[in-house]
């Protein structure tokens, strides 16, 4: 699986557990207009360090805070590289 | 009440009633308790140590227990120094507590070898012509189980260290076992029980693994056996659990829940369990013996031996004889106490209808996004979960909501398959969305082999 779809996946079940409802998403969608809120990607973060192995926000102390989707992909993206 | 009569009479003179067979047992020796009772353990020490404020700095817990029998009402002052304090802070302990004598097993450490008297204690007793008058009201000094830092010197009165000890009930012979360190709040208790109760003892030696503690334990017959849930889940890891049938089981020092007394409930169906509520600094304010987590609501009403007992924002307040009498520490003497008397426990507890339940520690709260959570509360819905041995919560770092909770879980038996894992994994969230608000649910769930247990065997927990 892609890291996209990884992260995709993980978004919806999160999303499952905390009963919200996730808007399509596309690359420029705020990522707080997601449908998650800040709870529900803290806890996305969570489990996407335990899937992929890393987390790109606490990693440094200059954390770069991802405004849409797209951003949000691409720090996992670019973490791996 | 009968303070006055217990102060007047050393610990060595209440030996006298022991049964007659009563030992003290470690791995490596035994003592009777009825040589203790006219002989000594301090190779013709004794004498020197009148009147000093003595460290007792053994390697071994018996040779510990032997010295704080014979020097209480001999001594000024007796500073119990546990076996994981670290010997950096040895000097700083010494000098707070004006200690001139050490009590030791080993080779005295470079740091001590200035004290003006040097003691050896061996288990080998040797016959007293007649124990020194004494007549001190000796102060015992215990360590706080801090985090950081130098430890607290909390001061004692034997009265009051024994002041939950109810008087002895001749019944059957009583042998008492215990996961603890004697040198420890919560161990010293058991030893002090034992010395009170005409006893026997059996205590653990250093590095000595569960299985083996299990089996002495066993081999000796205890009957009375006590640690903190912790140490109990670890022993009911072990396949020599089944081993031993104490008809007491007592439990203190930790949060006991409701899945850690139902585990002892299976394991020894007749035995009387029971969950006692004490700290260093407060003493042993409660016990609980009808198989529930928390207690009944009516103990804040009606405090039994002169213990009165509040909740002041959510956190007990204790006032009781058995509190400790002050700190001993000349830079940070902050009071022990209110002006009222009580000791803040730092313990928070919540009322469910007629009773209270502990949620966690005032300094342990974690903040999510300015949501509070207590990890003992969601450990205790992860441990009601079926396949859970026991688990720690702790918060883990988040740019987005400044922390979210994470758990590490020990089950019951270790998950053949992968798969398994990531079921089980979904099956405990599941669990814990039942029981709790989101916030509270862990974000991460990490199956481990085991979990730390520090010294004073209680959970090992971390900041973030």
């Amino acid at each position: 699986m892609s890291i996209k779809l990884t992260i995709m996946d993980e978004m919806a079940r999160v999303a499952r557990e905390h009963g919200k409802t996730l808007a399509p998403l596309h690359d420029d969608v705020a990522l707080l207009d997601s449908g998650l809120d800040s709870l529900g990607i803290a806890v996305l973060v969570a489990r996407l360090e335990d899937r992929l192995g890393l987390d790109p926000f606490t990693t440094s102390d200059d954390v770069q805070f991802p405004v849409t989707v797209g951003d949000f992909v691409k720090a996992y993206e670019h973490g791996t590289h | 009440m009968s303070t006055a009569r217990t102060e007047a009479q050393p610990l060595r003179a209440r030996l006298t009633g022991a049964a007659a067979d009563a030992c003290f047992f470690d791995r490596a020796a035994n003592v009777r308790v009825a040589d203790l009772v006219c002989g000594t353990s301090l190779q013709g020490r004794l004498a020197n140590l009148c009147g000093r404020a003595v460290l007792i700095a053994t390697a071994a817990q018996l040779t510990a227990a032997l010295a704080l029998i014979e020097l209480d009402g001999i001594a000024r002052r007796l500073l119990i120094l546990p076996p994981d304090v670290d010997p950096d802070h040895l000097g700083a302990l010494v000098a707070g507590a004006e200690i001139d004598a050490v009590v030791t097993d080993r080779t005295v450490p470079p740091q001590l070898a200035g004290l003006p008297v040097r003691a050896v204690c061996t288990p080998s007793i040797v016959p007293l012509a007649a124990p020194p008058r004494g007549g001190e009201r000796t102060e015992w000094l215990l360590l706080t189980s801090g985090t950081t830092g130098v430890p607290k010197m909390v001061a004692h009165s034997v009265a009051g260290l024994t002041a939950a000890i109810a008087p002895r009930a001749a019944a059957e012979p009583v042998v008492w076992g215990t996961f603890y360190d004697i040198r420890r709040y919560g161990g010293l208790q058991i030893l002090l029980r034992a010395v009170l109760g005409g006893a026997s003892l059996v205590l653990s030696s250093a590095g000595e693994p569960v299985a083996a503690h299990l089996s002495r334990l066993a081999r000796h017959g205890t009957t009375h056996l006590s640690g903190t849930p912790s140490h109990w889940r670890r022993a009911l890891m072990s396949p020599e659990i089944g081993k031993i049938a104490p008809r007491y089981v007592r439990l203190s020092g930790e949060i006991a829940d409701q899945a850690v007394l139902d585990a002892l409930r299976a394991a020894f169906p007749h035995a009387a369990i029971g969950h006692a509520y004490a700290s260093t600094e407060a003493g042993v304010v409660f016990a609980v013996d009808d198989g529930r987590a928390g207690f009944p609501a009516r103990l804040l009403e009606s405090g039994r031996n002169g213990v009165v007992i509040k909740v002041v924002d959510g956190c007990l307040r204790i006032r009781s004889p058995g509190a400790a009498l002050h700190y001993v520490d000349g830079a940070n003497s902050a009071p022990l106490r209110d002006s009222d008397g009580f000791v803040d426990s730092g313990d928070m507890v919540e009322r469910q209808g007629e009773r209270y339940f502990f949620v966690g520690r005032t300094g342990g709260i974690i903040n999510i996004g300015g949501l509070k959570v207590h990890p003992e509360e969601v450990e205790a819905v992860i441990n009601r979960h079926p396949r859970v041995r026991m688990s720690l919560v702790r918060p883990k770092r988040s740019p987005f909501t400044g922390a979210v909770v994470v758990a590490d879980i020990v089950l019951t038996a270790p998950s053949a398959a992968a798969a398994d894992e990531a079921d089980l994994r979904d099956d405990i969230l599941k669990f814990c969305r039942g029981a709790l608000p989101r916030h509270k649910v862990p974000a991460a769930i990490s199956f481990v082999p085991a979990l730390a247990v520090a010294a004073t065997g209680k959970l090992a927990r971390r900041g973030v």
